[in-house]
């Protein structure tokens, strides 16, 4: 019965948080209409069958939430650096990465990361050989890149979703 | 009377503070669009605007209209939710596009098709 009316809890309840912020209120009324859309849309949501995200060790999405704000931050004063330095014989360059992680939910989830820190984008995801593409803007050390993305990001991404 | 008079001084001047330091992250990520060489340089840019600059405004926000209501506001979390997780689309389009283009012409600045895509 809960299953049927409550198919997807967390993003009920995540929508409500998100009507309660918008409306800036706490009132019985906005908690009613809220809960009436966390459930509505969560229904239309699984008309499209999405795969389910099983989400294991969930403190270490904290973690790694942390982690990421660090890198942001750090990487937004090395970029600003290069943008006013002018630095002309920087180098950037393209690096695969053969992944291990193979879930869609942790794949999105890279790819938030590395686009939103600045200085590395993603460019290509190759889902029959498992390798990623991405462009670093200041490339000193290939391998090093390869190995902070594996260590900082990809290993607790493995636990969390796969 | 503008919200500015209605802010007690010490609240003005972080609001100051914090807007110009997003204002100046923004501007360093246009300017970087101006003076990077490649398009795939380019692209690296404009994140300091949604990341750094956006969070510089939105506390700059959070913090006055907290202030001037007396009770905590913090509904601009939701637009960093939102650019957060929205960004990496228009980005990752615009990248993919480009490699494309790149390799059909046959460039070498790009690494090729390893498998079968």
């Amino acid at each position: 019965m809960i299953r049927r009316w409550l198919p997807y809890p967390i993003l009920s309840a995540l929508l409500l948080v998100i009507w309660l912020l918008l409306n800036q209120s706490v009132a019985p009324a906005a908690i009613l209409l809220g809960t009436l859309l966390g459930i509505a849309l969560a229904k239309v949501f699984g008309r499209l069958r999405p795969p389910k995200a099983r989400v294991r060790n969930p403190h270490l999405l904290g973690l790694l939430f942390a982690r990421v704000m660090l890198d942001i931050f750090r990487s937004n004063l090395a970029v600003a650096r290069i943008v006013l330095r002018r630095e002309r014989g920087m180098h950037s360059g393209f690096v695969a990465i053969p992944l291990a992680l193979t879930d869609r939910h942790g794949l999105a989830v890279l790819a938030c990361i590395i686009t939103s820190t600045p200085g590395t984008i993603w460019v290509n995801y190759d889902s029959t050989a498992n390798v990623l593409l991405i462009h670093v803007l200041d490339l000193v050390d290939e391998q090093g890149w390869i190995d902070t993305i594996k260590q900082r990001y990809e290993r607790p991404l493995l636990e969390v979703f796969q | 009377m503008s919200h500015l008079d209605a802010l007690p001084p010490w609240a003005a001047i972080t609001v100051a503070v914090l807007v110009l330091l997003g204002a100046l992250f923004a501007f360093i990520g246009s300017l970087g669009l101006l003076r990077l060489k490649n398009f795939y340089q380019r692209v690296h840019a404009p994140t300091l605007g949604t990341t750094l600059g956006t969070f510089f405004m939105l506390a700059a926000s959070i913090t006055c209209f907290s202030v001037l209501h007396g009770r905590p506001i913090f509904n601009e979390i939701l637009i960093g939710v939102f650019l957060t997780l929205t960004t990496p689309i228009t980005l990752m389009l615009l990248v993919r596009a480009a490699l494309y283009r790149d390799r059909e012409e046959g460039s070498q600045d790009v690494p090729q098709v390893t498998t079968s895509e």
